[in-house]
């Protein structure tokens, strides 16, 4: 059997909809841990069901109470839009049409010091999510462990040093997936790991030869 | 290792174990956690359905829509005079209206297996462990064995409204209930497996029609009821009713039956008692 009982009697979460409800506040809490900076504004673009239920299942303040960090079993998620005018965090809400197979999809975008960063991602229902674009690049992470997002040079020998820098720092690694747009082009590797990632051990990943970007998304996994 | 209730039930005579035992190990293996960090987990889920299937007994929720405000109170109340089913069955009705009372407020609910259905197997396993006086250690060996019925579902068919209509949100519920009901109640591994076919088949095609598209009604009520068809199914199987159709196949013709329901019937708000004049009517209301 390889679905978990725990995902059967699960997620314990905020009501009303797992998949309007808990996925979006999870969407937007990922959202957050990969930007990780401060902003003033956060803009949600909502597509396909989000765009036309999201009055009736709460999404809305489920996707402000992500973006503020919150959890989807957080007893303060119907209050995120009081939360958010108390930390003088401004929001909102557009139909956008995003280019996916999923039905409840949303892009988040959140505007800091140094301009405007987005998110895209997917509810899959029963609080499972997938983050598809990351300011641009095209992913798929599920985040339901800490993942790294190394975005490089298609050359020889990165994805070796970056997997040799998570094996010296005692980080093992559960998943690695690496593609790239065309040979010699830019290459990303995902790599979902089964511990959490220290920041001593991203510089050092940002500092690999023909490196040119790190994500790391610390969530934790159950 | 299994992937459906056959399977199941042959390592379970085969090693000697009960279904909560070996769905125990299959989800050790599959996530690598503890046998005590799981059962920690179970634990924890065990007490935040109780919580939820208490918390609105006495004190009304404010729900979106106000559709559903005050109707575990309503039950409960009511449990405690004269009535047809008596005064256990009203409590345990009142119990599954308050988990989705709760949900319907924004408050904090374990998904069982969604969240639209998330009163059906608290309400059972409290209401049973209450009146028959079962020890919280069994219960939470209840709450495992409902998890694998689950899982049979989930992986066989679908546990969500959008593919498979009502029958696949509550109609799971009760069969995952109906198991754990009779575990409560001694029975042996394959008469849990008959209950869980038996609230199935009870409630097989049940549509999805959520007024106004709200987590709301008719869902509290099939909560309130789905409970009670766990209940009823537990009885049968322990009568030693003969379930003629075995589980896996029970699971397969749900999985069917949702495939040939329309998709106005599949929680898109666009039939069943959603459509009817009064249901437009609080439609209109709620949204404008």
């Amino acid at each position: 059997m390889n679905i978990s009982l725990l995902d059967v009697v699960g997620p314990v979460m905020i009501g009303p909809s797992s998949s309007h409800t808990a996925g979006a506040a999870k969407l937007a809490k990922t959202a957050r841990l990969i930007y990780d900076k401060p902003f003033k504004k956060v803009s949600f673009g909502l597509g396909g069901s989000f765009a036309s239920t999201y009055r009736g299942h709460f999404t809305d303040f489920a996707l402000v109470a992500g973006a503020l960090g919150m959890s989807e079993d957080d007893e303060n998620l119907g209050h995120s839009f009081e939360i958010a005018n108390e930390k003088g965090v401004e929001f909102d809400f557009y139909p956008t049409e995003i280019p996916s197979v999923y039905e409840n999809t949303a892009r988040i975008t959140f505007y800091g010091e140094d301009g405007e960063f987005f998110v895209e991602g997917a509810s899959l229902g029963g609080g499972r999510i997938l983050v598809t674009n990351i300011n641009g690049l095209v992913c798929e992470l599920t985040a339901t462990s800490p993942t790294v997002i190394v975005q490089q040079q298609d050359v020889k020998g990165v994805v070796s040093d970056v997997s040799t820098i998570l094996a010296f720092n005692n980080i093992n690694i559960g998943v690695m997936k690496v593609s790239r747009t065309s040979r010699g082009d830019k290459a990303f590797c995902v790599i979902e790991c089964d511990d959490i990632i220290p920041e001593n051990v991203i510089d050092e990943l940002r500092q690999v030869n023909n490196v040119l970007s790190v994500v790391v998304v610390n969530i934790k996994g159950e | 290792m299994y992937k459906n209730a056959e399977e199941l039930l042959a390592i379970c005579s085969e090693q000697n174990k009960r279904i909560w035992e070996v769905a125990l190990d299959n989800e050790v293996k599959l996530t690598g956690m503890s046998r005590e960090r799981v059962m920690q987990h179970f634990s924890i889920r065990l007490e935040i359905m109780f919580n939820s299937a208490l918390k609105a007994l006495e004190h009304r929720q404010a729900t979106k829509g106000g559709l559903i405000d005050g109707v575990a109170n309503c039950q409960y109340e009511y449990s405690k005079g004269e009535s047809i089913t008596g005064g256990y069955i009203n409590y345990v009705m009142a119990l599954a209206y308050s988990c989705s009372e709760v949900n319907a407020s924004m408050g904090k609910i374990c998904a069982s297996p969604t969240a639209g259905s998330c009163g059906i197997v608290p309400a059972v396993l409290l209401g049973v462990m209450e009146n028959k006086r079962v020890s919280r250690e069994k219960t939470l060996e209840a709450l495992i064995t409902a998890s694998a019925v689950g899982a049979i579902f989930t992986k066989n068919a679908t546990v969500a409204g959008a593919d498979g209509g009502c029958q696949a949100e509550c109609g799971v519920a009760a069969s995952m209930a109906a198991a754990a009901a009779a575990y409560m109640m001694g029975a042996s591994d394959d008469k849990c497996l008959d209950a869980a076919g038996f609230a199935m088949i009870n409630v097989m095609g049940l549509v999805c029609d959520p007024v106004a598209g709200l987590v709301a009604l008719p869902c509290a009520q099939r909560n309130a009821s789905g409970a009670v068809n766990a209940l009823i199914s537990a009885d049968m199987a322990l009568a030693g009713q003969v379930a003629h159709i075995p589980f896996d196949q029970v699971v397969d013709s749900m999985f069917k039956v949702g495939k040939m329901l329309p998709p106005q019937l599949k929680e898109t708000a666009m039939g069943g008692i959603a459509t009817t004049p009064a249901g437009q009517a609080i439609f209109k209301e709620i949204f404008g």
